[in-house]
């Protein structure tokens, strides 16, 4: 028998064990060991979460930008301008306005300023007679007051707008698309046009007017000559009115018993800045759509770091013992290969959020909107990989943590 | 410093690889434990460095009583007393000597500074001072071996286990690998050796012959007397 000569004599106090924290920055080198060794392999699997967040970040950023985009365009045009226009009567006919209809609606207090449009039917617009009957084009000839310009906001692209001489003359003023269809790219003297079989000198362009659309597909001619040449009967079509920003809802509320007191009903009243942010609203459904399938790309994306954790848990089993050899705990093990994870999705999460912010304003630049990326969005997809990263890593992290010394140095 | 009682470990599969060790190590000792394969040489060696839990009997570490302590109180124990060598090494590849030692204090609670001034100084002392910045597929396996033994005596553990520290390389090289452990043992390091090899074995002041999980033969009886703390044998 030997006989230990301290033990039994000398029991030492002994201090209660406790094994060291690591720091927060050995954590970081402990976690990124993998990400060092497998560079290739971390980035392939940073990459699928990458891309799922760059998806979701873009699709949240340029809808966002859109929007921005509008509220831009918005603040320019104004959103106190209303519209009415004839609806149907009770017997399901085409409804008229009354000639009355402008001056009734200038006397509304709040109202600023009125003008009118009034379509000329059966005036087909052409480039040349050699244009057969049938091509119209889907343009359309329209009488226009000669406030019409200002009330709406349009701008001219070339040329200038109808004024008291010009109205009485053959002269015409192109909405954009109406231009671009005839193959006219600026105004001048010598450029005409037929309109209901008379030539019409082509005295300006507009530039497309997103307030009043019906003007982008339109050929204007003045009220006089609509009347005296092409047959217009001088019904306003559209009355177009600007109230004070205040009152607008009120305005919006009476127009139609003020400009048709007679049957109120078959006026149709409406904002055209709401139409505009309806048919934003319309994309909404399409972004959710989008924004679904980033989220799956990100799912698949978590996946594949789960799987990178599994292996590379399994592939180190020899380091996971020698390290338990050094004073490791299974604590340790386990805050190693969660660091791992963590790192490696927030590597994805970074990336693909730059990504996705480059992507947004590549495309907000082409379609010349601000670039705009909500900061919830940024910060909410790199959240999103944290958890995904903690999600993938928890599993091979416990079972790490649960190889036994002996078992991992014998692999 | 070590003392196993009636220790005994049975594998899952039903093989005993110990049945019934009672063995006393005192601080400062220098031991070899030899044996045929498969005797229980290494299944020893783990249970005297808590890497596993004997099935039953007691084991006691610098007064600790192991079969009290949680996996977390092992661990600090490790760390800060208990040193492994391995037969394969164990380094981190594309990592070069100087990090592999300093890594190897992680868990000793040090900052990344000393533990670099560390690594460095005890690399010096096994000799390698000029192997630095070499990554182990730069070194020879003398030398992977001297850098694993650095990263082993870097917290300067009271306790080195070597479980066939030169089976893997010549008997040159085990030489210089010997000599090296002699040196910690004469510094006052408790170092026991696991080998297969009968010269490293008989150089040994204090030899452990097991055969089929038994201790067969102790030369290190009561007569030879066990060094106290501070004066190790051998030590001049
Ligand atoms: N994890 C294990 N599960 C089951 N049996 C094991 C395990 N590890 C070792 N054994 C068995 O326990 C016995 C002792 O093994 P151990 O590794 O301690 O022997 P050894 O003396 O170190 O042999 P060697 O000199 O070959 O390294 C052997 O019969 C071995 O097959
Ligand atoms: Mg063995």
């Amino acid at each position: 028998m030997t006989v230990d000569v301290r033990a039994p004599e000398l029991p030492r106090v002994q201090g209660p064990l406790r094994p060291a924290r690591l720091r927060p920055r050995d954590v970081v080198k402990v976690g990124s060991v993998g990400l060092r060794t497998r560079p290739l392999r971390a980035f392939l699997s940073a990459l699928g979460i990458a891309i799922g967040i760059a998806a979701m970040v873009a699709v949240v950023g340029i809808s966002a930008s859109s929007q921005a985009g509008l509220d831009r365009t918005l603040a320019a045009l104004g959103t106190n301008l209303l519209t009415a226009s004839p609806g149907s009567t009770m017997t399901g006919g085409q409804a008229q306005l009354p000639d009355t209809a402008e001056q009734m609606a200038a006397r509304i207090g709040p109202v600023t300023s009125v003008s009118a449009l009034g379509k000329v039917p059966d005036a087909k617009v052409y480039r040349t007679a050699k244009i057969p009957q049938a091509e119209t084009g889907g343009l359309s000839a329209y009488a226009a007051r000669t406030g019409l310009r200002a009330t709406t906001g349009a701008t001219l692209a070339s040329g200038t707008w109808l004024n008291e001489a010009t109205g009485r003359y053959p002269a015409t003023v192109l909405g954009a698309t109406a231009a671009e269809r005839l193959g006219i790219g600026r105004a001048g003297a010598d450029t005409q046009v037929l309109i209901g079989g008379r030539l019409f000198t082509v005295v300006g362009i507009l530039a497309p007017a997103p307030l009043a659309p019906e003007l982008d597909t339109a050929a204007l001619v003045g009220w006089p000559v609509a009347q005296e040449e092409l047959g217009f009967d001088g019904h306003p079509t559209t009355l177009y009115v600007r109230a004070e920003d205040a009152d607008v809802e009120d305005v919006q509320a009476v127009l139609g018993s003020t400009a048709n007191p007679e049957a109120p009903n078959e006026v149709e009243v409406s904002r055209p800045s709401d139409a505009l942010a309806a048919k934003k609203a319309a994309g909404e459904a399409f972004t959710g759509l989008l924004l679904g399938l980033g989220a799956v790309a990100l799912l698949v994306g978590g996946v594949g770091v789960a799987n990178t954790m599994v292996i590379s848990a399994l592939e180190r089993r020899a380091e996971i013992g020698l390290r338990r050899s050094l004073g490791a705990t299974r604590g340790q093990i386990r805050t190693q290969f969660l660091a791992e994870s963590l790192l490696l999705s927030a590597l994805g999460g970074v990336g693909g959020a730059v990504l996705g912010i480059a992507v947004t304003a590549g495309y907000a630049l082409y379609q010349d909107w601000p670039v705009t990326v909500p900061p919830w969005a940024a910060a909410g997809g790199v959240g999103a990989t944290l958890v995904i990263g903690a999600v993938a890593g928890l599993y091979p992290a416990v079972r790490a943590s649960r190889l036994s010394p002996t078992e991992a140095l014998a692999a | 410093m070590i003392a196993l009682t009636d220790v005994t470990k049975t594998y899952a599969g039903g093989v005993t690889a110990l049945a019934g060790v009672s063995l006393t190590i005192g601080r400062g000792e220098l031991v070899g434990i030899v044996g045929p394969s498969g005797s229980g040489k290494s299944t020893m060696l783990n249970v005297l460095g808590t890497l596993d839990r004997p099935t039953s009997g007691s084991v006691r570490i610098d007064g600790y009583d192991v079969g009290a302590l949680s996996d977390a109180e092992l661990s600090a124990l490790r760390a800060a007393r208990i040193g492994f060598v391995f037969q394969q090494f164990h380094l981190a590849a594309a990592t070069s000597a100087w990090d592999n030692v300093a890594d190897g204090l992680l868990y000793c609670g040090l900052g990344l500074r000393e533990r670099r001034r560390r690594a460095a100084a005890v690399l010096r002392r096994v000799g390698l001072g000029h192997r630095l910045h070499h990554a182990p597929h730069e070194l020879s396996g003398g030398e992977r071996q001297r850098v694993a033994i650095a990263r082993a005596v870097a917290g300067d553990p009271g306790l080195l286990l070597a479980d066939e520290p030169t089976g893997a390389l010549d008997s040159v090289t085990s030489e210089g690998i010997m000599r090296l452990l002699r040196e910690l043992h004469e510094a006052g390091t408790t170092v026991v050796i696991i080998t297969h090899e009968r010269e490293i074995a008989d150089g040994l002041p204090r030899q452990v012959r097991m055969r089929d999980g038994r201790i067969v033969s102790d030369s290190g009886a009561p007569a030879h007397g066990v060094p106290s703390a501070g004066e190790p044998v051998g030590a001049p």
